[in-house]
């Protein structure tokens, strides 16, 4: 447990189990705007599912959707065959666990109480239980704490865990971010850009650790912009383009497909308008001509972020975030 | 052998050019003999000058007049002295007295010497001020000016730990638009290299003492509260409660410059539950300690006060809702209670419940009116939360007036209120009469101040507990980041509601005894801001100069809030106006408030042992200064 020493994956680790998390048919609508069109997303357990796109396609507006962040105007997600409530607290209880883009920890807890906070899932104790002390809730406190101990040596940062998380350096956040999100056991666990503002070291560990933690028995759903990582990482991929799925395969169907490749290079078909990113989505959404238009569109706006393959310019998905 | 002296000019080049680098220099150039010498004169001649007399007339307060025999005034000068010299002797290396400057520095002198000289400054300036010119000076007088300027001037001259060189390149945004003027600039940076600067100075660890002597020094510590808390307490005029305020203020900040503070909190760490009973003691021990009656009630209504600013610091400093009405619950609590006690103003005149029962009900009903204005008002963030809880704490007075018969029902008698609420009965233990314990009689006051002192154990137990559990770790989450709370699966509509209606009973509960104290309940004094507590100001200022999130903060930012306007009769009319521009400089430059939470102290001390600010009323040794320095 304490040293994470995992090979790139093998094809016999494909796929193992049913569909742990079903999205069908989710749509996003913000006024006019629709942020996520019509997704179908399958998570099977054991398996590590990537999901790419360029800046403001609707990755983070999803990954919302499905941990009860925002209310789908329409679709459902459900999660071991049961309908996810959109509250976020039922759905970490239901077993599905998330980190955020922009870090979001309790910077003025420590390492350790910022784990035992992801813990309140799996306890009971109330408040009468915390005052009366009785035996029951010594035992169930010595159980959380140590397995937040468990889990902070697991991911390596069990000699912080009186920092304040705060003080920790940037590379460490990210990875108390997601100790922070195990100790909920998850049975799913949703990594948004994980990698971001790494450096190559730093990245290759947190490969690592997501292998590390897909050996645990858990599923990982990661949205990222290194395609390096992604295409390592995952057993399978889906592309999302404004709001809508493109492909979803294997990292070589993924790659090797025109759209794709499109999309994030920038290749303005015939005709297409050199129009706002909203524009587009408005004449995607009034049908017609859905797949060339999304994508031209697509391919005129990802220009600019062609080749942030690994920095990513966050404001996109961060304008998204703010609705 | 050439390459020695290379490397030599080497390290000092290098220590030229860190500016962060530890400075030791005095403020004023003279010898080291030369200064200790002074220092020490200095010493001698203040504490000689409290045995003479310092003026004519027993016209000022506390007779200074006495010859051979300090009072009043000349008491504190006394005591400041003697410190000072002890310090001193203690830093200059004197054997037995070292152990008082653990980090080997002066700066503990220097501030003692300081509280020396403002206290004896103030005195006999307020001397010649009050009785019309300095001809109403004695001798003495002149002497214990002269000499604790002597003592100052010795104690500037001494090697003093100070404020790193600032970086010669350093831009003071701060300043404004002053910061393009090189004169401002230069000097700001002098004026900020003036600061002494002792808080990470090494000091031996304390627990390598037998056990036996640490459980000593705690004790003593705690008695030493005691008595300074009753000395202050007690005090009868203006004048010496200000001179009691600079020498306590000084003498703490002193503890803390020498580094026997942060021994003393490893202490108490280390034997936490020890520490806890002793400060428990001392407290129980304050009505033993003095024999008037008005000081009693001085201590009742500070731990009314602190018990209720504790409740409000579950709201406020743990789960992060800014309550702006809370002293509603205050009031709540309390006229439950005088509903319930038997009063013939009650609109149930023949109903009296045993305190038990009228504590439950107090709490009870403090509870649902928590749960009645939170559940619609908690799903609001932030600026809503405050202004709702505003307006709800307007309103409760407002229909408390309302309720006297003519307005509304008769349930309250409007501005009225309920009064004649007898005085409590507990196991056939009236609280209205005083009672011989052994030399000592408890008067009524002093019967209210231990009960009260039992209730606020229960609340300091209640917060300690709540606050180190699950509960407690998502009230804090929740006030760091709601959004990433509830994403790792805390209900925060639900925890939010508990720790607002945990809040409002603790209040409550300090209500239901209120309304005894105070033998009548009106609804005046359950306002938002006024000049005297409580009121939801006074509450929040109280958690917040406190510090928010600790125990002891609260009740110590009790403590000043209600001493304060107490004490100082002359402020009146700018009391408001004082108390603002204590919160603006505190804000400024203690955001953390006097006594900082463990976290915000993890913040500034990383590699430190956890030192927990969890201490019961009683122990004064409080951390004021080591930011201000």
């Amino acid at each position: 447990m304490t040293t994470i020493t995992k090979e790139q994956p093998t094809p016999a680790q494909a796929p193992d189990g049913g569909p742990l998390l079903q999205a069908s048919g989710v749509i996003m609508r913000f006024g006019g705007l629709t942020a996520v069109r019509d997704v179908d997303l399958t998570v099977n357990s054991g398996e590590i599912v990537g999901l790419i796109g360029p800046n403001g396609a609707g990755k983070t507006t999803f990954f919302n959707c499905l941990t009860g962040l925002y209310v789908p105007t329409e679709g459902t997600v459900s999660y071991r065959g049961e309908i996810l409530p959109p509250k976020p607290h039922l759905v970490t209880q239901a077993g599905v666990a998330r980190t955020f883009q922009n870090i979001r920890l309790f910077s003025n807890m420590t390492v350790l109480e910022n784990v035992l906070v992801g813990r309140h899932t799996r306890t009971r104790e109330g408040l009468l239980s915390a005052l009366i002390r009785g035996p029951r809730y010594h035992k169930a406190e010595a159980r959380s704490r140590e397995r937040a101990m468990e889990i902070l040596e697991f991911i390596g940062l069990a000699d912080k865990a009186d920092h304040l998380s705060r003080n920790l350096p940037y590379g460490e956040q990210r990875k108390l971010e997601i100790a922070r999100a195990l100790a909920s056991e998850p049975g799913l666990l949703l990594l948004d850009e994980p990698t971001a503002g790494m450096n190559p070291q730093e990245t290759r560990a947190t490969e690592e650790l997501v292998f590390a933690i897909r050996d645990q028995g858990i599923a990982v759903l990661v949205i990222e912009h290194d395609m390096r990582f992604i295409f390592n990482l995952c057993d399978r991929v889906a592309v999302l383009v404004q709001g809508e799925k493109l492909v979803e395969g294997t990292s070589d169907i993924v790659q090797q497909d025109e759209r794709v490749i499109a999309a994030y290079l920038g290749e303005p078909f015939e005709g297409a308008p050199a129009d706002e990113g909203d524009a587009a989505v408005e004449q995607a959404e009034a049908g017609f001509g859905a797949e060339a238009e999304a994508e031209a569109g697509a391919g005129t706006r990802a220009e600019a972020g062609a080749d942030a393959g690994i920095a990513a310019d966050d404001a996109g998905e961060e304008q998204e975030n703010d609705r | 052998m050439t390459d020695i002296p290379v490397a030599a000019a080497e390290t000092a080049a290098v220590t030229t050019a860190k500016p962060s680098a530890r400075r030791i220099a005095p403020f004023v150039p003279l010898p080291l003999t030369a200064a200790r010498a002074v220092t020490l004169i200095g010493v001698v001649a203040t504490i000689a000058a409290t045995f003479m007399s310092w003026t004519y007339t027993t016209d000022f307060p506390g007779d200074l007049t006495v010859t051979g025999y300090p009072g009043g005034l000349q008491v504190l000068t006394l005591v400041s002295g003697i410190l000072t010299g002890l310090f001193a002797l203690g830093a200059f290396g004197l054997k037995g007295l070292r152990w008082l400057a653990p980090n080997h520095s002066h700066n503990a002198v220097l501030l003692l010497a300081l509280g020396t000289f403002a206290t004896t400054w103030y005195t006999v300036i307020a001397i010649a001020q009050e009785l019309g010119g300095l001809a109403n000076l004695d001798p003495g007088g002149f002497v214990a000016a002269v000499g604790t300027l002597v003592l100052l001037i010795g104690a500037l001259a001494l090697p003093i730990h100070r404020h790193p060189q600032e970086d010669p390149n350093a831009e003071y945004f701060e300043l404004g638009r002053l910061s393009t003027v090189p004169v401002a600039v230069a000097g700001y940076k002098w004026l900020r290299e003036l600061r002494p600067h002792h808080t990470d100075l090494p000091v031996p660890d304390p627990t390598r003492l037998p056990g036996w002597v640490q459980r000593l020094i705690i004790t003593l510590a705690a008695a030493v509260g005691l008595e300074v808390l009753t000395y202050g307490l007690a005090t009868g005029y203006t004048e010496i409660f200000l001179g009691f305020l600079i020498v306590v203020v000084f003498a703490i900040w002193a503890l803390s410059a020498s580094g026997l503070l942060r021994q003393f909190s490893g202490l108490t760490a280390a034997h936490r539950s020890f520490a806890n009973t002793m400060g428990f003691l001392a407290a129980l021990a304050y009505p033993f300690a003095q024999n008037d009656e008005h000081y009693a009630n001085l201590g009742v209504n500070i731990l009314i006060f602190g018990t209720v600013a504790l409740g409000l610091n579950i709201v406020v400093g743990l789960t992060g809702l800014l309550d702006l009405g809370y002293v509603a619950f205050l009031g709540v609590g309390a006229y439950a209670a005088a509903l319930v006690s038997g009063s013939p103003f009650s609109i149930w005149s023949g109903v009296q419940f045993p305190f038990w029962a009228a504590a439950l009900t107090g709490m009870a009903a403090s509870l649902v009116f928590g749960v009645l204005i939170g559940a619609p008002t908690l799903r609001l963030r932030g600026d809503y939360l405050a202004i709702v809880t505003l307006g709800f704490g307007e309103i409760f007075r407002i229909v408390v007036n309302s309720l006297d018969g003519v307005s509304g029902p008769k349930v309250t008698n409007g501005p009225n209120g309920i009064s004649q609420i007898p005085d409590l009965s507990i196991f056939g233990y009236n609280l209205g009469d005083s009672h011989d314990v052994g030399s000592v009689t408890l008067g009524r006051f002093a019967n209210y101040y231990l009960l009260m002192l039992l209730i606020t154990v229960i609340v300091v137990l209640i917060f300690t507990r709540a606050a180190d559990s699950r509960i407690g770790r998502s009230w804090v989450a929740i006030r760091e980041d709601e959004t990433a709370a509830t994403a790792m699966g805390i209900n925060g509509f639900r925890v939010k509601l508990i720790a607002f209606a945990l809040g409002a009973s603790l209040a409550g509960l300090a209500g239901t005894v209120s309304a005894h104290v105070t033998y009548n309940v009106v609804p005046s004094p359950y306002q938002f801001a006024g000049a005297a507590p409580p009121n939801s100001a006074f509450l929040l200022a109280a958690v917040v100069l406190g510090g928010m999130g600790t125990v002891s903060g609260p009740i110590l930012g009790a403590a000043l809030l209600y001493l304060i306007p107490e004490k100082l009769g002359f402020l009146q009319r700018y009391e408001l106006f004082a108390f603002g521009l204590a919160l603006v400089l505190i804000m400024r430059f203690r955001p953390e408030g006097i006594i900082p939470n463990r976290r915000r102290q993890l913040e500034f001390h990383e590699d430190e042992t956890l030192v927990p600010g969890k201490r019961p009323l009683g122990d004064d040794t409080v951390p004021v200064s080591s930011a201000g320095a």
